[in-house]
């Protein structure tokens, strides 16, 4: 089919929209790169995982604290929502009846939409104080993971919901045919099917909570500090850049984007471990 | 299709999967309506109207939402174009596993799975420093469009590929060129499912803070231009409950304003996918 000149132009046009569509990618791991370049040349990477701690305007870039109190944050999030989501998924995909099904997973879509700064703030203004009543200050390690947890189980809960839609039917029929019931055919059918999926599903949410940055700003105190225990106040990694980037300048700016650096390098970690769990699993 | 409970191990489980089910939904019960108690309380239509005083301890959110309705605008205004671009190029000119394609949907999904955080270190050091547009509600608007510009792309790009191919070889045989069949055929017959990704990049870029908060910046007054800087709504509510003493009433509100925003959006989603997009396009 022969090209008329107004077919020319419109394509040209949107090549132009769709390279800088692209580009925006590029663009991101550029400037940051770039911004945490003059660092990197001046000291070098080690000073940021071996100085004696955070005071930037010292020359002190220590940040496996905040390192550490983004990976325990995370981790324990996903220890606290990954059975309750995995459950509640078995729920909505096996035992509800179709119309609580319906409802419950549009219910979990919702609340997956709910920003993450009104966790927080709840977070904040009612869990903060309840624990700060039995384990003072309140704002803690533990708060964070709480409030992750809270913000991760509803796409935890969708995601699994999904993966044990895609089990082939014939799988189930079989089951039934054998005379399986319902949780055995989930013990020994679903479960070992779907596990590769699970697991990736797990990764994924586990990137999403190591990157979330406004709830856990709110509630885990932002001392900078290895924690001593899950009472502790901590910083991460996301709410140091928050905290600081609005006044940060020179060598210290350029070390809250080496941390960017960090953060991006672990959800690409994360994303690709995920990919690698999920193109490895068996088909049906 | 599987066998009912019929012996105690079934009936425990069965028991068991509505008991967690129900925990779930009661944190989320808890959570949500602590907030539209506290925030309906003492809430009046002043509260929408007027400016907020003292830090936002007394007044209203006119300023806040008039700041957030221009963000969301200025995102839309470069995400639009962009997505539909790309999606349009992606489905209707290019191989789907072409280099091209390809290159493109692996930028996209590594935008996808960046933390908010970091496109706002990327606006601030790009729209706000290196492009001088300084802390405005046009940086924050546009870091915004990066990203809700993949779920755009995607939406629009499944609403184009659903469109049967009748319709093009139909234009084919007619001779008519691309552009016309594009304007005249395909892009009406995609329209519901574009709407949705619009709706849906709306809720992703209203639902967003911490991309905002060294972009469009802190400023509560009444934008006169999109070069001043301005508080989006998330960010009310972020500063009013961190940093503003005796802000809580104020930020209870806020949020359940906000709450109900996200109700809108993902009920006009629902009712788009379900009602427009299941009987139209999908028969």
């Amino acid at each position: 089919m022969s090209l008329s000149k107004s077919d020319f132009i419109l394509i040209w046009i949107l090549r132009v929209l769709a390279v800088v569509a692209a580009a925006i990618t590029a663009l991101i791991i550029i400037f940051v790169v770039m911004e945490s370049f003059p660092i990197l040349k001046a000291i070098g990477p080690l000073p940021f995982f071996t100085g004696n701690s955070w005071h930037p305007k010292e020359g002190f870039f220590n940040l496996v604290p905040m390192l550490v109190a983004s990976v325990l944050a995370s981790l324990g999030a996903i220890f606290l929502a990954a059975p309750l989501g995995i459950f509640s998924g078995l729920f909505s995909r096996f035992y509800a009846p179709p119309l609580v099904a319906l409802v419950y997973r549009r219910l979990f879509e919702l609340l997956g939409g709910v920003p993450s700064v009104v966790y927080g703030f709840w977070g904040l203004t009612v869990l903060v104080p309840w624990i700060g009543e039995k384990f003072p200050p309140g704002s803690s390690l533990l708060a964070g993971i709480i409030i992750l947890a809270i913000m991760v189980l509803p796409t935890m809960s969708l995601a699994a919901d999904s993966t044990f839609a895609s089990v082939p039917p014939q799988y189930i029929s079989g089951a039934a045919a054998l005379g399986f019931s319902r949780l055995r055919t989930i013990v020994s059918v679903i479960l070992p099917c779907v596990r590769p999926s699970l697991y990736s599903a797990l990764i994924l949410q586990a990137g999403r909570a190591i990157g979330e940055t406004m709830a856990i700003l709110m509630v885990t105190g932002n001392i900078v500090q290895w924690p001593e225990s899950i009472f502790s106040p901590v910083r991460t990694l996301t709410a140091n850049m928050a905290l600081e980037m609005a006044y940060a300048s020179d060598n210290h700016r350029s070390a809250l984007f080496v941390s960017g650096l960090i953060l991006i390098l672990m959800i690409i970690f994360f994303v690709t471990v995920a990919q690698k769990i999920e193109t490895g699993r068996p088909r049906a | 299709m599987l066998r009912p409970a019929d012996n105690w191990i079934e009936k425990t489980a069965n028991l068991f999967f509505w008991f967690v089910a129900s925990l779930v939904l009661a944190i989320f019960i808890l959570i949500i309506g602590d907030i539209v108690l506290q925030g309906y309380h003492g809430l009046s239509w002043e509260f929408l109207t007027s400016e907020p005083a003292s830090s936002g301890r007394e007044g209203g959110i006119s300023s806040i939402l008039a700041s957030t309705v221009l963000i969301l605008m200025i995102c839309m205004a470069a995400a639009i174009p962009l997505g539909l671009g790309t999606a349009i190029l992606l489905t209707e000119f290019t191989a789907k596993d072409g280099f091209f394609s390809k290159a493109i949907h692996y930028s996209l999904d590594v935008l996808t799975g960046v933390p908010s955080i970091i496109f706002g270190l990327f606006g601030n050091a790009f729209f706000c420093k290196t492009l001088g547009l300084g802390f405005s509600l046009l940086s924050g608007g546009l870091t915004l469009a990066c990203m809700a510009l993949p779920i755009i792309i995607r939406m629009t790009e499944i609403a184009l590929r659903a469109v049967p191919d009748v319709h093009r070889f139909a234009g084919s045989a007619l001779a008519i060129s691309k552009t016309t069949l594009l304007w005249q055929l395909i892009l009406p017959a995609a329209r519901p499912g574009l709407v949705i990704g619009l709706v849906l990049g709306i809720g992703r870029a209203i639902a967003e803070t911490a991309a905002l908060i060294f972009t469009s910046g802190y400023v509560d007054r009444m934008p006169s231009s999109l070069m001043d800087s301005g508080r989006s709504l998330s960010v009310h509510i972020f500063d009013l409950s961190m940093n503003v003493p005796g802000g809580d009433q104020n930020a209870y509100r806020a949020t359940f304003i906000m709450l109900i925003l996200i109700l809108l959006i993902n009920a006009l989603t629902s009712i788009l996918t379900d009602f427009w997009l299941g009987k139209r396009l999908l028969q």
